[in-house]
């Protein structure tokens, strides 16, 4: 194995984990400032997608789909909380589950029906178009993008919620809900931003990521499944947890897949190591999970310690 | 995710409680892929039967369709109601082979047809075959078998072999290494329904290797194909029909142009038949059929042969009818081996552009009309 090998791997899990803190920021943010378990997360990832492909197709832009993408996934986000989910604050867990369940088979079908049961196309700008060289490897410019991405939306969103009265009032929300409101914060607004916000983020990835992946109907509830490993490890609520989180699924889950079939071929034969190798790779997330739920039943970044 | 639709040929719908044409009818229950990333197929499969259906115009003929959603324990309990309430006496439709083995043993025991549209596993053609299953599309290796015989006409001997780890996927890259004679670069399983192959791209890079072979179906391919194009690297990608046909193509783009790819069939196949199902489905559905399509029209212009000379409820008669298999099919000859699987040609195939539109069309032949599976020495029957 070349350090060239490991290096391209470490870009490709760092660029994974970024990817799944977009998804998982706005995830461990409704939660933690609204007290929401957010199934239909994925669907909005799934809806920037789409968005950012019909636009694209539509204008020839892939930027101009960005755009569509996160403004429709914001949009969405926004409708939704104020038609189904502000009714469901007062509820417990499982009511949330259930509803936001049945918002995903809604808007599965939906999308589906706007846009047909085939894969889309949507496809990288030309300007990212090829590869870099990295000068130990090559790599591919988007993916660089995409971690450039990622690093901003992080710093924006420290930024938002650490130097802004928007970002205050968030902390406070999470931190004593009825008190922000008998100070005379419009809760209700406030809810709806934060989840549009969320939603844009969902988008975001769902559009960014698109462009290399397959736009297809039920493309967001995998990501959503990692998303979630993502804020149970970091801490449910937090996000500096949601990025650590995110950032050591993407790349122990990477790592897994390249270096166990690898481990195992030292003293098994190459089609058993193989299959060994890969079935415990897709394993691996959920271990580190259990791990840290035993020793850290809270994650890594409990946000109400 | 639960979409139900059932279709009712004829006037059937119209004679409920007149019993002598209600036991006339025959229940045929589609179990098929309809939503998630793999719902290209099962649509595919769908249309292409119902196509077969609407211009037979047989009026005793009652399709019942659900998705499974690709998960076997949907697709189980969906073959139990279709026997149990819907009366079938023929299930037929899963795309996915882990769908496949799960529900078609338990269905055949039950003395109910099982007619496979796609999914070939190789247990069901060897140790397991049953008098009662049949697979009108092919055997899983088949396809992936031709991919190894082409890649020795291509001259590679350096190729980097992957597949997603399921039954089927097994079965491909068993299917490739029995025909393939060159080196392995290396070999590996993805996740079924995986979407980022950055990971196995990153592996391909340092490998050495001269060709990639992949098996990867519905999204998994578009996924792989459009980052193998941004990653630089450029090395001849072969493979099976399945991952560059129709139904994944318009969503690849021109990262797929050049690939070549076996199958039993492709839409240029030049006979009558073909020209005329090619021509229908585009006409009824407003697309190209893919691959998928043919074999769901296959499946049913099989079936309605068999009908058409012996009574479902004769076991033995229908089973000999379904054997003969007396049909015009799209791939031009087809014959049923002992085992129930298809004895046919198979092509090798090239991704082009048509008038603006991806498709693929023949430049040679990978097996001739001759080729069966290797798996019937292993059957009883």
């Amino acid at each position: 194995m070349s350090l060239a090998l490991f290096i391209e791997q470490l870009l490709n899990g760092v660029q994974f984990g970024l990817m799944l803190f977009l998804m998982s920021a706005g995830l461990t943010l409704v939660f933690g400032v609204m007290g929401l378990i957010n199934l239909a997360h994925g669907s909005l990832y799934m809806i920037g997608a789409f968005f950012c492909a019909a636009a694209a197709a539509a204008t020839g832009s892939f930027w101009l789909g960005l755009v569509a993408g996160l403004a429709a996934a914001a949009a969405a986000g926004a409708i939704i909380e104020i038609t189904v989910i502000r009714r469901l604050y007062d509820r417990d867990h499982l009511d949330q589950v259930l509803a936001t369940f049945a918002l995903i088979l809604i808007l599965s079908e939906g999308v589906r029906m706007i846009f047909g049961p085939f894969p889309l196309y949507l496809n990288v700008p030309d300007s990212l178009r090829g590869t870099i060289d990295l000068g130990i490897t090559q790599y591919s410019l988007y993916r660089l993008t995409l971690i450039g991405f990622g690093i901003a939306v992080a710093v924006g969103l420290w930024l938002l919620i650490a130097r802004t009265r928007l970002g205050i009032r968030i902390r406070a929300g999470e931190n004593d809900r009825e008190m922000i409101a008998a100070l005379g914060v419009n809760i209700r607004v406030l809810y709806t931003v934060v989840f549009a916000l969320g939603a844009a983020l969902a988008g975001l990835a769902g559009a960014l990521v698109g462009a290399i992946q397959s736009v297809q109907v039920g493309m967001g509830e995998p990501v959503l499944i990692l998303a979630f490993v993502v804020i149970v490890i970091g801490g449910i609520g937090s996000i500096k947890g949601a990025m650590v989180g995110a950032l050591m699924v993407g790349v122990i889950d990477t790592m897994g897949r390249f270096l166990l079939p690898r481990f195992f071929a030292t003293f098994l034969e190459p089609s058993q190591a193989m299959g060994v190798g890969a079935a415990l790779a897709s394993m691996l997330i959920y271990v580190l999970m259990a791990l840290v739920l035993v020793l850290r039943p809270k994650g890594l970044f409990p946000a109400h310690a | 995710m639960k979409m139900k639709a059932t279709l009712v040929s004829g006037l059937v719908a119209l004679s409920f409680g007149a019993s002598a044409a209600q036991a006339d009818t025959v229940t045929i229950g589609m179990i098929t892929t309809l939503s998630g990333g793999g719902a290209g197929l099962g649509v595919d499969v769908r249309d292409g039967f119902q196509l077969a259906l609407e211009q037979a115009g047989n009026a005793d003929i009652r399709l019942v369709v659900e998705d499974d959603a690709q998960r076997p324990e949907t697709a189980v309990q969906i073959a139990e109601r279709m026997i149990q309430s819907e009366r079938a006496d023929i299930l037929t439709g899963i795309i996915w082979s882990n769908l496949a083995m799960a529900v078609v043993p338990s269905v055949v025991a039950q003395d109910i047809f099982y007619i496979s549209p796609n999914a070939g596993p190789s247990p069901l053609a060897g140790a397991n075959c049953h008098p009662n299953y049949f697979n009108a599309a092919w055997q899983n290796d088949t396809l992936h078998e031709a991919a190894g015989q082409t890649a020795n006409e291509q001259g590679y001997t350096n190729t980097f072999i992957m597949a997603p780890n399921y039954p089927a996927g097994t079965d491909a890259l068993n299917g490739f290494k029995r025909y393939y004679q060159g080196e392995l670069a290396g070999e590996l399983f993805t996740q079924v329904g995986q979407t980022d192959y950055a990971a196995e791209i990153a592996q391909i890079r340092a490998s050495g290797a001269d060709s990639v072979f992949i098996f990867l179906p519905g999204g998994m391919g578009i996924s792989f194909v459009r980052q193998y194009e941004q990653s630089g690297v450029d090395l001849p990608i072969i493979s099976a029909g399945f991952s560059f046909d129709q139904d994944v193509l318009p969503a690849m783009g021109s990262a797929a142009l050049g690939v070549i790819n076996t199958g039993q069939w492709s839409p240029d196949l030049n006979n009558d038949t073909n020209i005329a199902f090619v021509a229908d489905f585009q006409e009824a559905y407003g697309r190209l059929p893919s691959i998928y399509a043919s074999q769901g029209f296959d499946t049913a212009n099989l079936i309605l042969s068999a009908l058409n000379t012996a009574e479902v409820s004769d076991q033995d008669a229908f089973r000999d009818a379904l054997r003969a298999a007396e049909f015009d099919s799209v791939r031009g000859s087809f014959a049923f081996a002992s085992n129930h699987h298809p004895i046919h040609r198979i092509y090798v195939r090239e991704v082009v552009e048509v008038d603006g539109a991806l498709t693929n069309r023949i430049i040679g032949t990978a097996f001739e009309d001759d080729y069966r599976d290797i798996h019937g020495e292993n059957c009883s029957m």
